[in-house]
């Protein structure tokens, strides 16, 4: 396989791979000189629909870590021209002489439509509200950095999944190394339908709070107080938010995980967001080492990823 | 357009009336006689096939005027004829709207010189925006029988009881493209376990439902006539089962995507895939089904909507829905319906006919005096659906690679052969 | 070789090394994944009984700078780990088997990363020949001519020559 388009795509052996992987990626990114010939003369081109500086940014240490070459098409740029199709943009960059397109954007399923058009490596880097894989794998690697293995460790997911790519692609990662999930939202937050969905859902989460080993937060976004969704944020804070007391109940060695940028006061807490035991800034800093280890599985090893 | 004299021979006549082995002699556009052993200096081969009365299209996209890179009413009439097709009502939704005698009349006269019997659809409201009546008597005095807002439901109930109302006294009916658009808003695909599961917002079965329980009521209301457009889920096809088991005067239609599809073809994100209303469940495309063989739905529409290549190689969220269909619609449901011809050419050709007042000139029987509008179709021939050679200008079908069995031999539009040998004429 | 031959290799070349560099100060053995590390650890072992000082001993693994990348799958066995400043230091490197010389080359291009020695020497158990590139070893347990075709396997019991089975790109078994 030559894309990363969905976790489904990778399954246990793939994830597992990768995270070995990531390991040597980590010792390169704490040298002096953090960085490797591997993908010298390869060029890997960012194309983000949607802003995202943060993520946008670790690809591209990653890429320039491995020596490639880097170029950047993003809405920010206004490179990406309006009224321009999508096709007609990425064929324009492809007769360029690509070799991976990292690619983010508000519509679900873009990456598989480049997959279609391009003969470049396509690498989601998250698609409207279906998947993130990157950062699911980053996220198993920071718990397995601390726990050692997600097999039969509890993790309890809070927050809009429904619009959550990241939760989309975290249920499948984190049950595919054989931990249980819980999904924690009020109703109007969960998709549809769970049919198929290996998950159990609760509405109680102070309930749920002493029971996991992990607590991973979503982001509450201002906007789904104007659709309908939630009376108010204030609300929701309340119930779902990771406060101080409910910090409490966790377990001792539990952990505490978000993807970022966290809205401090909202979903989480800011003196929980300080505690040891929250693992945001190991979460990005692993980020660069896991996205070295999909680039190079894609593009350096010849091998299969998955 | 009467062409001198031709036999269609060796076929057998299948019509309202029943079937029976006959060659068809047609002469200055009318048939002249069935009966056996007849010849003509021109000769149309039915050997092995069945000859029919013309198929009737209640719901086709024609795009002209206004998005004429998709389809024309030249080249959608074309794409009909190939599909069998002797007679396609065109929607309305076109640039400007079909809601004036001034745009009636222009594709009646882009029709006319077309190779299928194009009739036009005319607006419930002005520009369809579902605010104020469009000028439907007006419309009506050019050989409109068919209004509708489609590609929208008309939103307002008391607008649309208004509408049926004064509908009632010009003899003619109001087609419905069910549709709640507070409910369904922001979708793109039917809500359930694949919207979840892909990540795309989706429209639930009830913004349909609650639109066909509501005119149902208004047609209890007004006694005006209904016919409900390409009916999708299960609750739909019991609740028109039910108010035609009451006796009211409603009709309805299902499209063969909606009998052949389901919302998993929609993880390959691929915006062909993507129609309204969309792809539903599997026990939806049972029910709509099961509708067809029992008689809850009067006609198959083919809801034929022409996009642009590049229209539909946009993400799918921004892509625009709707799919082909004239061409695929006759074979799709000899080869998937499991019922027989006569129904099959029922829900295709003389039912739609009736629903659209055309019977009298489309939809047979195929008897002497009646207008030559035939078509002949080889139940046994098997071919793949190749987008690229379709006649249509848009090559967006769901159905590219499929194999079918029932294919168009000839079709005859008011005695002339538009299409002979499975090849357009003109 | 059988493993006595082996453990009478290593403490040759043990006293080469010390004799070589005037002593061990200053002195550091890197092996190479996957063979070269035990046998950087029995050396370690030995220069600290005849010597009795202690020898730093890091591993590298050259996977990401091998030059015949994208030919065919080549994943990091283990993770790098030179817990120490390699700079002004003579790094010994530690290979069980010397063939073509690319993997040398690579280690050369990975210590580059780490710092700049003193001096880099190569020790290896076997020379099979076959070299592409102008390296050459400093110590040397045996030298074994080979065809290209056939494997070299070192292990705690001795060195074996066999068939090729698997393509390896280090033409070990």
């Amino acid at each position: 396989m030559k894309h990363l388009l969905s976790i489904a795509d990778l399954g246990a052996e793939g994830i597992e791979e990768v995270l070995r992987v990531s390991d040597s990626f980590v010792e390169v990114s704490e040298r002096a000189i953090p960085k490797v010939p591997t993908l010298r003369g390869k060029t890997v081109v960012s194309l983000f629909y949607e802003e995202s500086t943060r993520t946008r940014l670790s690809f591209e240490t990653a890429a320039r870590r491995l020596s490639a070459d880097v170029m950047n098409f993003s809405v920010g740029t206004s490179s990406v021209k309006k009224g321009e199709s999508l096709k007609d943009t990425v064929e324009t960059i492809e007769a360029m002489g690509i070799d991976a397109i990292v690619v983010r954007h508000s519509s679900a399923g873009v990456p598989w439509q480049l997959a279609d058009w391009v003969d470049a490596s396509v690498i989601n880097a998250g698609d409207g509200w279906h998947e993130h894989p990157t950062q699911a794998l980053l996220d198993c690697y920071t718990i397995r950095q601390r726990r050692g293995s997600l097999d039969g460790l509890r993790i309890a997911i809070v927050g809009d999944i429904k619009h959550s790519r990241v939760a989309r692609s975290d249920v499948l990662a984190f049950t595919a190394l054989g931990a249980d999930v819980t999904l924690v939202a009020p109703p109007t937050l969960l998709p549809p339908s769970l049919e198929g969905w290996p998950v159990e859902v609760s509405h109680d989460f102070d309930g749920v709070l002493p029971k996991v080993d992990v607590v991973y937060l979503l982001r509450m976004q201002q906007e789904r107080q104007t659709e309908a969704l939630l009376p108010s944020l204030r609300e929701y804070t309340a119930r779902y938010g990771l406060t101080t007391r409910r910090a409490h109940l966790l377990q001792d060695d539990a952990l505490v995980m978000h993807p970022g940028p966290m809205n401090r006061g909202v979903e989480i807490a800011a003196e929980v967001a300080d505690l040891p035991s929250a693992l945001i800034t190991k979460q990005v800093a692993n980020g660069v080492a896991v996205r070295m280890a999909v680039l190079f599985l894609l593009l350096g090893s010849g091998g299969d990823l998955g | 357009m009467a062409e001198g004299e031709l036999v269609i021979r060796g076929g057998e006549v299948v019509d309202a009336t029943g079937r029976r082995r006959a060659d068809v002699l047609v002469r200055d556009g009318v048939v002249v006689e069935v009966g056996q052993g007849l010849d003509a200096r021109r000769v149309l081969d039915a050997d092995g096939c069945v000859v029919a009365p013309g198929l009737v299209d209640l719901h086709t996209h024609l795009r002209e005027p206004g998005r004429e890179e998709a389809e024309t009413v030249e080249t959608g009439a074309r794409a009909a004829a190939l599909g069998g097709y002797t007679a396609v009502v065109a929607m309305p939704n076109t640039e400007p709207a079909i809601d004036s005698a001034g745009v009636v009349r222009q594709v009646l006269e882009a029709g006319a010189r077309s190779c299928c019997d194009v009739r036009v659809a005319g607006a419930i409201t002005v520009d369809r925006a579902g605010t104020r009546l469009a000028p439907m008597a007006e419309m009506a005095e050019l050989g409109v029988r068919i209004f509708t807002d489609d590609g929208r439901g008309v939103q307002d109930a008391r607008l649309m009881r208004r509408a049926l109302e004064y509908a009632s006294a010009l003899g003619v009916v109001l087609a419905q493209h069910c549709e709640d658009e507070a409910l369904a808003a922001g979708g793109h695909m039917h809500e359930g376990e694949w919207s979840s599961r892909l990540g795309i917002p989706g429209i639930p079965s009830e913004a349909e439902e609650l639109m066909v329980m509501r005119d149902i009521a208004l047609a209890r209301l007004t006694g005006a006539r209904v016919h409900f457009q390409h009916l999708s889920t299960a609750g739909s096809v019991a609740m028109v089962g039910a108010a035609k088991a009451q006796g009211l005067p409603i009709t309805a239609e299902a499209t063969p995507h909606h009998f052949t599809l389901t919302a998993a073809e929609v993880a390959s994100y691929d915006p062909v895939f993507k129609v309204n209303p969309p792809l539903r469940t599997p026990a939806d495309v049972a029910a709509v089904r099961e509708g067809l063989a029992a008689g809850v739905f009067d006609a198959i529409a083919t809801d034929h909507a022409p996009h642009a290549q590049e229209a539909k190689e946009a993400p799918f969220d921004e892509a625009p829905p709707g799919m082909l269909g004239l061409e695929t619609a006759l074979s799709l449901a000899l080869t998937e319906l499991d019922l027989p011809i006569e129904q099959v050419l029922a829900l295709c050709s003389w039912q739609p006919a009736r629903v659209a007042g055309l019977n009298g000139q489309h939809g047979g029987p195929v008897t002497e005096g009646f207008p030559a509008n035939l078509c002949v179709i080889d139940t046994a021939a098997t071919w793949v659906v190749e987008p690229e050679r379709l006649a249509s200008r848009s090559r967006n079908t769901p159905y590219g690679g499929r194999k079918l069995t029932g294919r168009v031999r000839h079709t005859l539009l008011r005695g002339e052969p538009v299409v002979a040998d499975g090849v357009a004429q003109r | 070789m059988t493993a006595d031959d082996l453990r009478r290799a290593i403490t040759r070349i043990a006293h080469e090394i010390i004799e070589h560099n005037h002593g061990l100060e200053h002195v550091a053995l890197v092996g190479l994944q996957t063979g070269g590390v035990p046998l950087a650890r029995r050396l370690a072992a030995t220069l600290a009984e005849i010597e009795g000082s202690e020898v730093p001993v890091g591993t590298l693994d050259v996977a990401f700078y091998r030059d015949d990348i994208g030919l065919r799958p080549v994943l990091p066995e283990a993770v790098t780990d030179i817990p120490f400043d390699i700079t002004g230091l003579t790094v010994v490197l530690v290979d069980d088997v010397l063939f073509t010389g690319r993997t040398v080359r690579a280690a050369l291009n990975a210590l580059n990363d780490y710092g700049r020695a003193r001096a880099i020497q190569l020790a290896v158990m076997v020379d099979r020949g076959h070299r592409e590139l102008p390296m050459r070893p400093d110590y040397v347990g045996k030298n074994l001519p080979t065809r290209r075709d056939e494997m070299v396997d070192v292990s705690e019991e001795g060195v074996v020559i066999g068939d090729i089975r698997d393509t390896d790109p280090r033409g070990r078994a």
